[in-house]
């Protein structure tokens, strides 16, 4: 790897559980898989629904809402990608269609003192690399 | 329940190697030193040993080979995190399928895994490590040797966020402080704590004194942990010798009576539990207490598991030693978790200073407490001590007693 070159981000390795996830990312939405039975929305995407044991899962698309929950800022890059990115918010959001439906990601476009557990916070899709898009999240507009 | 098999198991020997940072000691000689010393300390020679279990990094038929004995036949215990190799050996001498079983945890701070159980070779490493212009900090190694089990529970799409467990317990430790107004001056009370131990416990690694303003001017990792906050690494060996109960009236030194034991790998991993921040340790505790007459109350010194400050206060907690949200409180002025305090917690200078030895130091302090043998760090009277590992969804803990 030479000084010029940018390191790759890590990849995502999509397999039949959470295609569905990143062929929406793509399209620029935010699909969570949802039991098709009992209508109970499973992150991160399993292969059976452990509110009813159903198989019959698909991804929905959500809303993109969620409420800040936790978050921590990141110093400290552990990969050589983040090395030049530090320092980054990570945060764990609760979409809001369902109670404890948690969502790891990143705040972005938020001073760290404005950061607020509850705060309103909407998807926004962030390119990291030409390979890599990402669901992050943002303080909700309006 | 009075009748839980941990009882009719002891620990009968105890050792531990040199400790240092990037020596250049293989590990194997490193478990040879702490697991001679152990089978040694125990009264007993190599062909005694009827069971080796371990979590690595040396393998168990190197130490076969090397040290003596034989690896035996027994089951693992599928939860108590860091601790299982230990329950499972418990189990095994409490059953009649190993009368002495060598216990050993070797760690090296290049490179380092964990050994499956099925000994099969150890998951694929992580991405590579930051440059070298970023220093080493615990956080880092922590990830990669926690990848392997941990990560099953977060599909590969959520770690392009966060890769060390530092970020994924800094989000814990914050909600915490949401919930229950923690503050990182009471996190930095329990490293400053540790590190006053620290300085008592020769084999330590950081042995200078800190003050909380060194603790408060820390490097940041990942808010609300600094780099004091994290767990230091280190080369070293400790091994422990569980017997039969029965071998107590021939075991040389005060055979450590084990009252129980707990283990859980959390409902919810991570983030999914509806109690967050609440970690399996409450899960293990519970476990614990459920098998034992004693209670919190009679715990005379506590060896709990700080790979970050915060997993501290969450076993504090998690065990009941204080309420759900007063660990912050507890901690606060470091009094009551000094040596001469109510509670005298890591007494040996715990992984904040003393050194990474991955839930191993936590066994041998609390051996050498209900011994008597802990020198100028002996907490007066200890009959009875509680050691606990892990964090996030591992969590094992064991009730020990003289």
């Amino acid at each position: 790897m030479t000084t010029t070159e940018q390191p790759r981000p890590p990849m995502p390795l999509p397999d039949e559980s959470t295609r569905f996830f990143w062929d929406a990312v793509a399209r620029h939405e935010l699909c969570i898989q949802r039991c098709q039975t009992c209508g109970f929305y499973i992150h991160y995407p399993k292969v059976m629904c452990r509110n009813c044991q159903s198989r019959d899962l698909a991804g929905e698309r959500v809303s993109g809402k969620a409420t800040l929950y936790s978050w921590t800022i990141a110093s400290q890059p552990f990969h050589p990608f983040w090395v030049d990115k530090i320092p980054y918010t990570i945060a764990t959001v609760e979409l809001v269609e369902q109670p404890g439906l948690m969502f790891l990601t990143q705040v972005v476009d938020c001073p760290e003192a404005e950061l607020e557990a509850g705060m309103p916070l909407e998807v926004t899709f962030v390119e990291m690399s030409p390979e890599l898009t990402l669901p992050l999240f943002r303080p909700a507009r309006g | 329940m009075n009748d839980a098999p941990e009882k009719r198991a002891i620990i009968s020997g105890i050792g531990i190697s040199r400790i240092g940072r990037k020596t250049d000691v293989a590990d194997l000689d490193l478990t040879t030193e702490s697991a001679l010393a152990a089978i040694a300390d125990a009264g007993l020679r190599p062909d005694d040993i009827d069971g080796i279990a371990s979590m690595g990094d040396t393998p168990l038929d190197a130490v076969e080979q090397h040290v003596g004995g034989r690896i035996g036949s027994f089951p693992m215990v599928g939860t108590g995190g860091l601790l299982a190799p230990v329950m499972g050996a418990f189990l095994a001498v409490a059953s009649g399928a190993a009368r002495h079983v060598l216990v050993y945890r070797t760690v090296k701070m290049m490179g380092g895994s964990i050994l499956p159980p099925s000994g099969a070779a150890p998951p694929a490493a992580p991405p590579a490590a930051p440059p070298a212009a970023t220093r080493a900090s615990a956080g880092e190694s922590g990830a990669r040797e926690g990848m392997g089990s941990v990560m099953g529970d977060m599909a590969p799409l959520l770690t392009y966020h966060a890769y060390s467990a530092a970020n994924w317990l800094a989000m814990h430790a914050q909600r915490h402080m949401y919930l229950y107004g923690t503050t990182k001056e009471q996190l930095g009370w329990l490293a400053v704590n540790s590190r006053r131990n620290a300085a008592l416990n020769e084999r330590a690694v950081y042995r200078e004194p800190m003050t909380l303003d060194d603790y408060l001017g820390a490097r940041p990792v990942s808010d609300p942990f600094g780099l004091l906050d994290c767990d230091v690494p280190v080369d070293g060996s400790i091994s422990v010798v569980i017997s039969s109960a029965d071998y107590a009236p021939d075991c040389p030194n005060p055979p450590v009576r084990v009252e129980a034991m707990g283990g859980s790998t959390g409902p919810g991993a991570w983030d999914q539990r509806p109690d967050y921040p609440k970690m399996a340790s409450v899960d293990a505790a519970g476990e614990l207490w459920s098998k034992t007459d004693l209670t919190p109350g009679d715990v005379d010194v506590a060896e709990l598991y700080d790979g970050f400050t915060f997993l501290a206060f969450a076993w504090l907690e998690a065990l009941g030693f204080c309420g759900t949200g007063e660990s912050g409180p507890f901690v606060e002025g470091g009094a009551r978790i000094a040596l001469d305090g109510a509670l005298p917690l890591n007494t040996y200078g715990g992984q904040l200073s003393a050194g990474r030895m991955h839930g191993y130091w936590v066994l041998h302090e609390a051996c050498l407490q209900l011994r008597g043998e802990a020198g100028e760090r002996q907490v007066a009277g200890a009959e009875v001590a509680a050691v606990s590992v892990g964090g996030g969804p591992i969590a094992g803990c064991i009730l020990l007693t003289r």
